[in-house]
């Protein structure tokens, strides 16, 4: 009790917070945003035009979203964290009757200044809403029914609602970033364990229920020969990219692979491909190692935080953050099946984006209100 | 309290939950490296290979056939500019529809566009459809105007295989078409140099020197992109033509032989005695070879193959025929080769009332009223059929069949030049054994005597026995390319050390002979005859009498030949039909041979009218008109000679 004033109530000061801004972090979030502004620019083959543009902008916009949100107290989020999920539900639902569809899939609302995804915002909603879920669980009751189903049910929700869509990748990408808080809270090992066995026995009725073009990608994947011109055109073509570049790669604006055309959805999903094909194995491990920079600096605010909220949420969105990563790169890399998930902060799309550059803001916040106790 | 504890109890959690989270990060971001060296490190050259692969895309662009020509340099087969409709896949967003544009610009029949769907069928995305091959200029200024409507049509100036002289030289020099499946296979200097378009010969020189005459493919790479359109030309190996050939064939006397020829089944072969060159191969009817480039509609095909004369048969090498009285300037130099008979040996010759009789079967001579005593000279120069009974006879079918084998029949003159080419039969008794499993009649041994029975012949190899016989008796090459191997120096000058050689009595075995030897034994017998010949051509009662020249150096031999297609019965015999009153397909094939000039012979030939009734009216003509021609354009023929020598 005999802690600094600060401590008590809302008196940080201005200066005091800039002081406590993690600057380390926000360096890194700027070169990777450079290399992706780079990259788009590089799949119009070095014309600065509407991707390019867009790109720019957004990284721009949301970048400064990032710092005036970072601001917002943590207890804020805290407050809000059941709306946000709620609201991101709400999103979900209204893409159903009045979003917009695109090659198959719906799963945009058109907000005019851009098309938005709700299931990327969900993505953030998650985490947040389990932080502060996990945040008033005692640690005896983790293991409780009431407290073990309660989650599950928050995550099928959204998860059922993407999948719908639909979109596996984010789907995938929202349980894993869900299960990876339930992880840290201390569910039981066993019960991760009985769910996985639980999976693998249903897997012939999941499989049942796939898309049929859901269902060529993962066959696809365990054979891309299967259909070279089709669902494993993608895969083959990705990794003749990523093995052409070589070591030190084609070098800027060479990459041959996307500039003729041969990648598939090279702005979006395939954003590392083309990387790696003009920068090669050095250029790709470099700007891994900026990600895993990210990752360990999130981890490093986690711990120096005081309120499990925070902690858990710094610790969940590291670990969601390494997950659409790594997830990403496999998925290029040929080691998982193609299920469209972005590349955080170099793939283009506004969403993804927004997003992550929300989920930074909230770990920023942490940062500099780390002292906060957050008291319900 | 109870709240911090149980905080700080979470917090242990969590730490040591994050640090097994870590760890397992840990392990998957080495899978994600290692399989990213993997990829970019150790499998590097194997993408490397594939990206090129993908990049780079090349097309064959096609060779010009070689141009060939006659000895003279005249182009009997040229490449002719041509203007062409392309249409480039890959440009073209609605097939249908650019196909009924460009048929409602340009004429196009139902066959064509079912065509141009079959080719499509076989097409790659990115190739390009040839839609017409030859348009006419009106039609190309057409396309021109309405360029702009047309997505992905290309004018297009090429060049194709044009025969200037079309029908003339057709059985010489062929014809080409599209590359078929079975050429691309058969060839592979075909499928080496194959581009869609590729025009390949299907008969005559055009198909045997397809090899030369092709030429090879160039190659331009283009970068492509990732739905095959070109982005930039990376190299262009230009195509290279065909070698260009010259032909033996004197252009001017083949189209007066063909001329000759005309309106009836037959065929004129003109030859150099020494350097064995075919100076003229004519076969009749013809047909346009130039129709075949494009693809021949069915029409016209159908009018070739229905034409009773058959024109698609190229009757100077593949037409079979029995060679009558013609071979019997070959049944004497047998005989008289093997001692059988010499120049004073006599045969009576009585005619129809007294036939020649042999195991109660009667031969008759074509004489109704007989020749009466015969000698060998007066026998050839008249062509008394009795004679040449009696002298094959004693001489055996055995004998006469190893001379003439080795005076060329019964073997294929231009050996596998030509695929359509026929041995023809030189009938013995070990073939008849052979090929029929019966036993030899004298009988058959008679009517071999003047060429009728089992006995087969080309027109061809007439007239290379005509040559071989012309030239004092030495084996020739005959040829149909300009060689400059074979000189007519070298030739003269090894047959002169032949003839002064001594020959063993094997001599008149059976053997193999080299080029230039002497096939005779004794040059006497060749001499007589040879003037044999000159008394049937130039003499009276000489069988081709009417066809002679009176000038000097004009003057030939030959003889004459008249062959029976059926059996001659008695009551044929008895009624002598005109040979108009007898139905086409029973008359008699006509046939000639001659060399010229008689003093110093160096061109043989032979004619063959089909069912054009007795040689010495059908064909000793022709052979007159054409000797002229020869003799005339022996001069200019000698000069191009030495020019081509002196060049070499």
């Amino acid at each position: 009790m005999i802690l600094p004033t600060s401590l008590n109530s809302n008196s940080y000061s201005f200066i005091e917070k800039l002081k406590t801004i993690d600057y380390f972090l926000i360096i890194i979030v700027t070169i990777i945003g450079s290399i992706s502004v780079l990259s788009i620019y590089s799949t119009e083959s070095g014309n600065f035009s509407f991707y390019t543009k867009n790109h720019l902008i957004r990284f721009l916009v949301f970048f400064s979203m990032f710092l005036v949100l970072s601001f917002v107290r943590v207890s804020v989020w805290y407050r809000q964290a059941y709306f946000f999920y709620i609201l991101g539900i709400l999103l979900l639902l209204f893409v159903i009757f009045f979003g917009i569809s695109a090659s198959g899939s719906k799963r945009w609302i058109n907000l005019l200044i851009m098309n938005l995804q709700p299931s990327e915002l969900m993505k953030i909603a998650v985490i947040v809403c389990f932080a502060r879920y996990y945040h008033r669980i005692q640690s005896s009751d983790i293991q409780s029914y009431k407290y073990l189903l309660q989650p599950i049910i928050l995550l099928l929700i959204p998860c059922y609602l993407v999948i719908t869509q639909p979109d596996l990748g984010t789907a995938i990408l929202i349980a894993g970033s869900g299960l990876a808080i339930i992880w840290l809270a201390g569910i039981n090992l066993k019960y991760f364990i009985y769910s996985g066995l639980i999976l693998l026995v249903s897997l012939p009725f999941v499989i049942s229920i796939l898309k049929p073009y859901q269902k060529s990608r993962i066959l696809t994947f365990f054979n891309p020969e299967r259909d070279p011109l089709g669902a494993g055109y993608q895969i083959i073509q990705s990794k003749i990219a990523i093995g052409s570049g070589g070591l030190l790669g084609k070098g800027f604006l060479q990459g041959t692979q996307s500039y003729l055309e041969f990648l598939p959805e090279k702005h979006t999903d395939f954003i590392f491909t083309l990387f790696s094909e003009e920068f090669g194995f050095v250029g790709s491990m470099v700007l891994i190692l900026l990600y895993i920079l990210l990752i360990y600096r999130i981890i490093r605010i986690g711990f120096s935080c005081r309120s499990f909220f925070a902690k858990l949420y710094c610790f969940g969105f590291a670990s969601a953050l390494f997950l659409y990563i790594f997830v990403n790169i496999a998925m290029v890399l040929g080691l998982l099946p193609i299920v469209g998930a972005p590349l955080p902060i170099m793939s283009y799309g506004g969403s993804s984006m927004l997003s992550i550059m929300l989920g930074l803001s909230i770990v920023m916040s942490c940062k500099i209100y780390s002292r906060d106790p957050i008291s319900s | 309290m109870i709240k911090r504890t149980g905080n700080i109890s979470k917090n242990k959690i969590i730490s040591r939950r994050l640090f097994i989270l870590i760890a397992t990060k840990i392990g998957i971001l080495g899978v994600v490296t290692s399989r990213l060296y993997n990829l970019q490190i150790s499998e590097k050259q194997k993408y490397e290979f594939l990206s090129e692969k993908n990049r780079i895309r090349e097309w064959k662009t096609p060779p010009q056939r070689g141009i060939i020509t006659d000895y003279f340099n005249n182009i009997i087969a040229d490449n002719k500019r041509v203007y062409q409709v392309h249409l480039s896949l890959e440009d073209v967003t609605n097939f249908n529809n650019s196909i009924f544009k460009i048929k409602n610009i340009i004429s196009l029949n139902e066959d064509e566009i079912k065509k141009i769907y079959e080719k499509k069928e076989n097409s790659k995305p990115w190739d390009t459809l040839i839609i017409s091959e030859n348009l006419s200029w009106k039609d190309f200024s057409k396309i021109n105007l309405y360029l702009h409507e047309l997505e992905g049509t290309k004018p297009v100036l090429s060049t194709s295989r044009y025969y200037p002289y079309s029908n003339d030289l057709v059985h010489v020099v062929g014809y080409v078409g599209d590359a078929t499946t079975t050429d691309i296979q058969n060839k592979k200097k075909i499928e080496e140099n194959f581009v869609p378009g590729l025009k390949v010969g299907k008969i005559g020189i055009e198909n045997s020197k397809d090899n030369d005459l092709i030429g090879n493919h160039g190659t331009k790479r283009y970068e492509v992109n990732a739905s095959g359109k070109k982005i930039s030309e990376i190299s262009y190996k230009k195509e290279t033509q065909g070698e260009n050939l010259r032909t033996t064939i004197d252009l001017e006397i083949q189209q007066l032989a063909q001329q000759l020829l005309k309106n009836q089944a037959g065929s004129i072969c003109v030859m150099d005695i020494f350097t064995g060159e075919v100076i003229a191969m004519a076969s009749s009817p013809t047909y346009d070879p130039n129709k075949f480039t494009h693809g021949i509609s069915t029409k016209d095909w159908n009018e070739i193959q229905n034409n009773k004369l058959r024109p698609l048969l190229n009757k100077s090498l593949a037409g079979l025929y029995s060679p009558g009285s013609t071979i019997k300037p070959l049944v004497a130099l047998a005989a008289l080769e093997y001692g059988i008979i010499d120049k004073k040996f006599k045969v009576n010759c009585k005619g129809h009332d007294h036939p020649y009789e042999l195991y109660g079967e009667r031969y008759h001579c074509w004489k109704k009223n007989g020749h009466g005593l015969m000698t060998m000279r007066n026998a050839i120069k008249q062509s008394c059929d009795i004679y040449f009974y009696e002298v094959a006879r004693l001489l055996g079918v055995d004998k006469l069949s190893l001379i003439a084998k080795r005076y060329g029949l019964g073997s294929k003159v231009l050996e596998d030049f030509f695929s359509e080419e026929k041995k023809g039969i030189v009938p013995s008794t070990k073939w008849k054994k052979q090929v029929l499993e019966q036993s030899w009649y004298l009988g058959e041994t008679v009517i071999t005597g003047i060429g009728q029975g089992y006995i087969q012949t080309t027109p061809l190899q007439l007239c290379l026995m005509t040559a071989q016989l012309a030239n004092g008796g030495y084996k020739i090459k005959p040829n149909l390319i300009y060689d400059k191997e074979i000189d007519l120096d070298i030739i003269k000058s090894k047959i002169e050390s032949e003839k002064n050689k001594s020959v063993s009595q094997n001599i008149l075995k059976d053997h193999e002979f080299k080029y230039y030897e002497r096939l005779y034994r004794n040059p006497n017998n060749l001499k007589l005859v040879l003037d044999a010949m000159y008394g049937s051509t130039n003499e009276q009662f000489g069988t081709s009498f009417r066809s002679r020249h009176k000038e000097d150096k004009y003057k030939f031999a030959g003889k004459t030949g008249t062959s029976q297609v059926k059996r001659i019965t008695d009551q044929d015999r008895e009624l002598d039909l005109d040979l108009k009153e007898i139905e086409y397909k029973s008359r008699d094939h006509a046939l000639f041979i001659a060399f010229a000039p008689y003093d110093k012979p160096r061109y043989s030939l032979s004619v063959l009218i089909e069912h054009g009734g007795s040689g010495s009216k059908a064909a000793a003509p022709l052979a007159k008109k054409l000797i002229k021609k020869i003799l005339d354009r022996h001069e200019l023929r000698e000069k191009i000679r030495k020019d081509l020598k002196n060049i070499a």
